[in-house]
């Protein structure tokens, strides 16, 4: 694998790390199946591209995806929590809506941003090649994402959302307005998603209409291969192995990408990505098997 | 001050299998009385409790807890003026979070809970010194997560939980009789030891009439979902297992079917 290609890697498995974190927040803390992020991957990347595009500034741009991929949250939870529509139902409804919604909103099937400036453009140092510096860049956003969210987590307020998804009627028993968490967990969880969907339109040079398929998909895979690389029940250490898993899990896909020799293709992607989210499950069960063989 | 006045709860109305769980219940509990709440299986025990904590909405009657009319407010808002203790020491508390975790979501029932630290150095203290009346070894505990615990534990932890922050009327939903009969009397000795401590108005149902007449100043005999026999003072300190028994026939008119009262 060329250099160019590991901090391209690099640069990818930083940007779903945020997607991680936001599918960590509703599988994880909420338990809410949420495939809302299939819509509000390429919601984030179309609002920033038709901003930019229409020459608003890039970072006001890229506020006003992450704001749209909270206002979908918002609907997903709403139609579960007041329209009592099933989560994963009221996910997959949204999902498709926002497939019309992001048609709409760009106008055709994709928006180039190669001429435009962009939060990288912006942000690099002239000194530094652009495609180091946009994973540096990155580092520092996903580090600010993760820790902002470990402190918020650690709040009565945050400690609120994670009573819901671990014992509803426990935390309405203590007081805990569960439906209002539930609006606010999936806003801040598809509004990471939609500044990942922004981020990347960015940094590839581009929103496209096809850029959200299997964003779940990645999303789960990264925080299933983090906690298998890194298993802890401390937020810290929690919120760092998703944030990990999302970049070993670039690693891994590139690194099968790129060799010759096993002979994958671009077009494989979804495949392996399918056969590592099975492997990285199975994982447990297979530990489990071995441990109860020393024992007998 | 409890004022549940003609409460009426119908499950399944108008289908083959319709069950009037509360026909006009009615019951005031004045400020720092403990009443148990006994009746058969059906009677109504857990509806009513259901319906005092928001968990049942009724379909007619009302519920006032201190001159506030709570009967439209759902679970969480009433959660201000009730503290509550599940039958299942499982739903109690959230197993995914530390004792420290759980006991602050609890001082913390009915407040707006906004931004700052959820745990902080100042309540650790508090809640080792409540852990450690216990004796249980909990107050070295605080950062394990509360799902590694036992059940009779998590059940002294949840009652602990309850009263940390203060009530207008505790509900104890058959509180120890998921667990065995050591934890079961140790959790009954706690429970009598805050109650009176901190003199809660409290409501107990529990599946034994000895325990019924042992603890408390009240007790009530819920059937067919109307309150059927109401003693304190006096007439309930004279009174025995058999007495009740009797008293209950004799209210009814009516022979007791169900051999489970006799036997517990």
């Amino acid at each position: 694998m060329s250099l160019f290609s590991m901090f391209g890697a690099l640069e990818i498995g930083l940007i779903f790390s945020l997607v991680a974190l936001g599918v960590f927040i509703s599988f994880r803390l909420l338990r809410f199946p949420d495939l809302t992020v299939d819509g509000s991957f390429p919601l984030g990347g179309a609002v920033g591209a038709l901003c930019i595009s229409s020459g608003m500034d890039p970072f006001l741009a890229t506020a006003l995806a992450a704001l749209a991929g909270a206002g979908a949250g918002v609907i997903t939870a709403i139609l579960n929590v007041h329209l009592k529509i099933m989560d994963l139902l009221a996910s997959i409804l949204m999902m498709i809506a926002l497939y019309s919604i992001n048609l709409r909103i760009m106008g055709k099937p994709n928006i180039p941003l190669i001429m435009e400036p962009t939060v990288f453009t912006i942000l690099e140092p002239s000194w530094l090649i652009d495609y180091i510096a946009r994973p540096v860049i990155l580092i520092i956003v996903v580090l600010l994402a993760k820790l902002a969210l470990d402190a918020y987590f650690s709040t009565r307020q945050g400690l609120a959302i994670r009573a819901t998804g671990s014992n509803p009627r426990m935390a309405r028993a203590q007081g805990v307005n569960t439906g209002a968490m539930i609006i606010l967990g999936m806003a801040i969880s598809n509004g990471l998603v939609g500044l990942a969907g922004a981020l990347f339109a960015q940094s590839q040079g581009g929103a496209d209409i096809s850029m959200g398929i299997g964003t779940i998909v990645i999303g789960l895979a990264a925080v299933i291969v983090g906690e298998s690389i890194l298993p802890s029940r401390k937020l810290f250490f929690v919120t760092l192995a998703v944030v990990l898993g999302a970049i070993v899990y670039r690693f891994f896909i590139a690194l099968a990408l790129n060799s010759d020799f096993i002979g994958l293709q671009a077009q494989d992607l979804n495949l392996v990505t399918a056969l590592l989210v099975t492997f990285a499950l199975v994982i447990p069960l297979i530990k489990q098997r071995m441990s109860r063989r020393k024992r007998v | 001050m409890l004022k549940a006045n003609d409460l009426h709860i119908t499950f399944n109305p108008g289908t083959p299998i319709e069950t009037r769980a509360l026909c006009g219940l009615s019951l005031q509990i004045p400020t720092g009385q403990f009443v148990t709440v006994i009746g058969t299986n059906g009677a109504g025990k857990s509806t009513f409790l259901n319906a005092i904590s928001g968990d049942l909405a009724i379909d007619s009657g009302s519920i006032l807890i201190d001159d506030i009319d709570v009967t439209d407010q759902p679970v969480w808002a009433r959660a201000k003026q009730v503290a509550r203790v599940f039958q299942d020491p499982m739903a109690g508390t959230c197993e995914d979070l530390t004792i420290e975790e759980n006991m602050s979501l609890a001082e913390q029932r009915g407040q707006r809970r906004g931004l700052s630290r959820a745990v902080k150095t100042s309540q650790r203290a508090g809640f080792r010194e409540h852990l450690a009346t216990l004796g249980l070894g909990l107050e070295n505990r605080l950062h394990d997560r509360i799902g590694l615990l036992s059940g009779g534990q998590r059940q002294a932890v949840s009652l602990l939980m309850a009263a940390l922050r203060p009530s207008q009327i505790l509900l104890l939903d058959e509180h120890t009789a998921a667990l065995d009969p050591r934890t079961a009397d140790f959790v009954l000795q706690l429970t009598q030891r805050i109650v009176t401590e901190k003199q809660l108005t409290t409501m107990m149902v529990t599946h034994s009439m000895r325990q019924a007449l042992d603890v408390g100043d009240r007790t009530i005999m819920l059937h067919q979902g109307q309150v059927v026999l109401d003693v304190s003072g006096e007439q309930r300190k004279g009174l025995d297992v058999p007495d009740l028994l009797a008293m209950f026939e004799k209210v009814r008119g009516e022979k007791l079917a169900d051999d489970a009262l006799l036997l517990s």
